[in-house]
């Protein structure tokens, strides 16, 4: 047993949370996963952090708790909006730019 | 301390935890209804706070429970509230073969991740935080003071990051009215204008044989009035037909 265990996990729910962006439909599951890919990588500045003895790596992942928050306000916000003109959470639904 | 080895209980904390976190995160993009995403996520985020405090960091422990199990997926929640819990995915593809496509490169990455991170990984020493968290007497205020002198600058954006993202989430959310709003006023004149009658309905069954909710009422010549069926029932043609007195049988539908 080896504090890089804590890395291997989060590379396991990075990439899962990379599926659930790929695969899933539903515009606030796709948001969801995103937060998920943003706490793995949050838990591998803290491992990092432990492995190499500094704080920085957790001063880092406080900073990304500060931005992801901003960023689930920004994007629900948008979310909303979506829905409101188009009736539908679907990310397959706001196409018309390309046309 | 090296900090090489964990001792026996952090191992098992370790090892519930990360099973706990992968099983949310399976059930987060498993879920057919977006709600039991949530939930899903929820217990993610529960774990990952555990280990976060398994790793000395017990403020960032704290703050993950408080920002995203608190503010983060109550903000999801209101608005699944908003969009409709029964929003599930559609089923149709759009580009053709993307899903399948999606899943195996998907586990590609995983297994390269993990594959190539464990075997970098394994065997490095681990320095452990006991002597950063010393400096200034504990996990907090080494925090603080890093992020007070060297990250000041950092933290000091942050904040136009997080007033800019409260602006633009009241621009977003606002929705423009296009016509001036109706005072009290304008409604009432507008309803006694209208075709409507501005008062009482008669109620079913006045001057009838039943009171029932589906006997119309008569009026005062002895007519039935329709005005007096509830509107669910009139719309299914589920009134009774009234006898009048001299004998002929009105039927449903015969207004007034």
């Amino acid at each position: 047993m080896n504090p890089s265990n804590y890395v291997i996990l989060s590379a396991l729910l990075f990439g899962i949370g990379t599926l659930g962006v790929l695969v899933r439909r539903n515009a606030i599951v796709v948001f969801m996963s995103v937060e998920l890919m943003l706490n793995a990588a949050n838990l591998a500045f803290v491992a990092f952090a432990r492995m190499n003895g500094n704080l920085d790596g957790q001063v880092v992942a406080f900073f990304v708790m500060v931005v992801a928050a901003a960023e689930v306000v920004v994007g629900l916000a948008i979310i909303v909006q979506i829905f409101r003109s188009r009736r539908s959470a679907s990310i397959d639904e706001p196409n018309l730019l390309k046309y | 301390m090296t900090g090489y080895e964990l001792n026996v209980g952090e191992a098992i904390v370790f090892w519930v935890c990360a099973v706990l976190s992968v099983l949310g995160a399976i059930g987060l993009i498993t879920s057919r209804k977006a709600v039991h995403s949530a939930l899903w996520m929820a217990l993610t985020m529960i774990n990952l706070a555990i280990l976060y405090i398994a790793n000395n960091a017990p403020f960032l422990g704290m703050v993950q429970v408080i920002v995203y199990t608190g503010a983060v997926m109550m903000l999801f929640l209101f608005v699944l509230m908003v969009v409709g819990v029964d929003s599930s995915d559609s089923l149709i593809e759009t580009i053709k073969g993307q899903r399948f496509l999606a899943v195996v490169l998907g586990l590609l990455l995983i297994v390269i991740l993990v594959w190539g991170l464990g075997s970098s990984l394994s065997g490095l020493p681990s320095v452990g935080l006991d002597a950063a968290n010393r400096v200034d007497g504990g996990n907090v205020q080494s925090i603080a003071h890093l992020i007070f002198t060297d990250y000041l600058l950092v933290f000091e954006v942050t904040s136009a990051l997080l007033i800019t993202a409260a602006m633009g989430a009241m621009v977003l959310a606002h929705r423009e009215h296009w016509l001036p709003k109706p005072t009290q006023a304008e409604l009432s004149v507008a309803r006694f204008k209208g075709d409507d009658h501005p008062g009482n309905r008669p109620s079913p069954g006045i001057y009838a044989r039943h009171n029932a909710v589906d006997t119309p009422a008569l009026l005062p010549d002895g007519t039935p009035t329709e005005a007096s069926i509830p509107g669910a029932l009139r719309s299914r043609a589920d009134v009774q037909p009234v006898e009048i007195e001299d004998g002929r049988a009105n039927e449903e539908g015969d207004s007034q």
